[in-house]
């Protein structure tokens, strides 16, 4: 496995950091969309994007690229936000996120914006559409990985599972789930509203390989991707423990933040939290 | 009968087109040995997928494989893809305009001793009401099997609608095909009848009734209810004055409702629909029979082309 060093760490902490900032930034400008859950998911996207994935923003199409499935599609702000910085769209257009000529719609649009894999925003479509595109890479005789990035709330739903079952039916190794585990969801805390424990064992009885890390630990989350690549004969899935909100106090663990913008006063108290500028 | 059912047809020529094409994939939801898209998988285990009773997974890995540059058949029956998988049809193949096919099998009230559980009466009006979707209703078995390639070929998402039974047979084995283009299968001046499926050769025999009631009845099989070959329906409407439309579906929603708007914005004239009401079906010995109790006899047309008569102005 390789070695990461502390630069690059503090490095990719230093993104996840940016990525909240301008997540929140467009959330707030245009006065719409879900920080919560972006909030939650940002080093994990990080990771990703900056370091894990093979991607190449001058060829969004490049056939050996790694494949990345938002099924979390309400994270729109973040996955934007990681594609202006990686160069797959100008960043000038965050701004206009959401206006009826911008590119950037309300939830990710594949054929609209440069860098989105697939279409999402309906929960559950992810593991499945993964399925095949990993079924894909596997008749081609590709290398490339396949990950989709979920909700906790979103293991709600039957498609999830059915997905679940194929993938493992089908011993996709090159399929990799991450579960964004912040235990809030739009009606309140995913044990209340639905009980989605022991989701490990839920995985794992569904013939995944399941490892657990705490989502907002770069390290960690690159070493488990690691270890997940490496995993033969059946497809692993990262449960990233998370903190809905994360980073800003009055966010943190409070569903009303799952999908509301907010006010002047509120953004700027987020700016001054993670030292961006209001 | 006699005739090879639509099923076997479709089975047969996606398998022999596999050989042609090899980014076709097939999928199916535990019902391969019915849709026959058993006879792709025998041949081409490697590019077969079966996902269990599980068709909104079907659909949805197939959404994958199409991302990818496969062009994925899947393969169910009507009423479950079309109803079950709805929303993956909605979200991830149409408004992602994914290059998925959908073939599906026991449409109409085909599976008929299945019941009304298993009849899709209503899936041509929810499919025709997605943007981005292309329907496709073949007449018989000979359509069924020629209709494979184009669909294949054909970049963007399809509803292809088949029967489990075998459709009385209209063409020959030189019929050409388009998607989008209605065929006139046969001349005449009083009536137009607008059929589609298995209804296309229960109106030719309707016509020639009419005939020998003096009646001359345009007939015009239209396999594409979306998009709707309007300039050719207008014509008729223009040039017969009376119209019909008849399909193994609701009358709400379907080919007459298709019919019925684009006559009422380009060339309004009288309509009779044939097909079944607005009510669910009923479980039968055979699919005929069948057909007829829900309206759809040879005698429903006539008596249906003879309303559209005497409505002229």
């Amino acid at each position: 496995m390789p070695y990461y060093p502390e630069s690059l760490i503090q490095e990719l902490e230093e993104v996840a950091r940016q990525l909240r900032i301008e997540s929140l930034r467009m959330i707030y400008q245009r006065q719409s969309g879900h920080p919560g859950g972006s909030l939650s998911a940002a080093e994990i996207v990080a990771a990703l994007f900056f370091e894990h994935m093979h991607l190449k923003s001058e060829e969004p199409n490049w056939p050996e690229r790694d494949r990345f499935l938002l099924s979390k599609g309400h994270a729109s702000a973040l996955l934007y936000s990681a594609l202006a910085r990686r160069g797959f769209i100008a960043p000038a257009e965050l701004q206009h996120w959401g206006e009826l000529t911008c590119s950037l719609q309300g939830h990710p649009d594949r054929l609209k914006t440069p860098g989105v894999e697939m279409t999402s925003g309906i929960l559950g479509h992810g593991v499945a559409i993964g399925v095949g595109l990993a079924l894909a890479a596997r008749m081609r005789k590709q290398k490339h990985r396949v990950y989709v990035l979920l909700g906790d709330g979103e293991c709600q739903g039957g498609i999830v599972w059915e997905g679940a079952m194929a993938a493992a039916k089908f011993r996709l190794a090159n399929l990799t789930a991450i579960v964004d585990y912040n235990d809030v969801q739009l009606d309140g805390p995913v044990h209340e509203i639905m009980p989605v424990e022991p989701l490990p064992d839920k995985w794992a009885a569904f013939g995944w390989s399941v490892l657990q890390l705490n989502g907002h630990n770069v390290r960690q989350v690159l070493e488990n991707l690691d270890m997940a690549a490496e995993t033969h004969n059946r497809p692993t899935v990262l449960i990233a423990h998370t903190t809905k909100g994360k980073g800003v106090s009055y966010m943190e663990n409070d569903s009303r933040w799952h999908g509301i913008a907010p006010n002047a006063e509120q953004f700027q108290q987020a700016m001054i939290e993670l030292g961006g500028k209001a | 009968m006699g005739e090879m059912s639509q099923r076997e047809a479709y089975g047969r020529a996606l398998a022999d087109y596999g050989a042609i094409n090899t980014e076709v994939v097939a999928l199916d939801a535990d019902t391969s040995s019915s849709t026959l898209s058993n006879l792709f998988a025998q041949r081409f285990p490697d590019r077969f997928v079966n996902v269990g009773i599980a068709e909104p997974c079907m659909v949805d890995v197939a959404v994958g494989l199409a991302l990818e540059g496969k062009i994925p058949f899947v393969n169910a029956f009507a009423a479950l893809v079309a109803l079950r998988a709805m929303e993956q049809i909605r979200t991830c193949v149409c408004y992602a305009r994914t290059n998925v096919k959908i073939a599906a099998s026991y449409a109409g009230v085909s599976d008929f001793k299945d019941g009304p559980t298993h009849h899709a009466i209503t899936d041509i009006a929810l499919m025709r009401a997605l943007p981005e979707m292309t329907v496709v209703v073949p007449a018989d078995a000979v359509e069924c099997a020629k209709f494979v390639p184009i669909i294949a070929e054909y970049e963007g998402p399809v509803y292809f609608r088949l029967s489990r039974a075998a459709t009385l047979p209209v063409h020959g084995a030189d019929v050409q095909l388009t998607l989008g283009r209605g065929i006139t299968l046969c001349e005449g001046k009083d009536v137009t009848l607008v059929a589609t499926g298995g209804m296309v050769g229960r109106s030719l025999l309707a016509a020639e009734q009419l005939a020998k009631q003096g009646l001359s009845a345009r007939v015009l099989e239209i396999h594409t209810i979306k998009p709707l070959d309007e300039a050719l329906v207008c014509q008729a409407a223009r040039e017969t004055g009376a119209m019909v439309t008849a399909e193994e579906h609701t009358v709400i929603g379907g080919l007459g409702a298709a019919v019925a708007e684009a006559l009422g914005a380009n060339c309004p004239a009288p309509l009779e629909r044939v097909g079944i009401a607005d009510r669910f079906t009923r479980t039968a010995l055979d699919p005929e029979s069948l057909m007829d109790a829900c309206g759809l006899s040879v005698e429903d047309i006539v008596a249906a082309a003879k309303r559209a008569v005497g409505r002229k102005g």
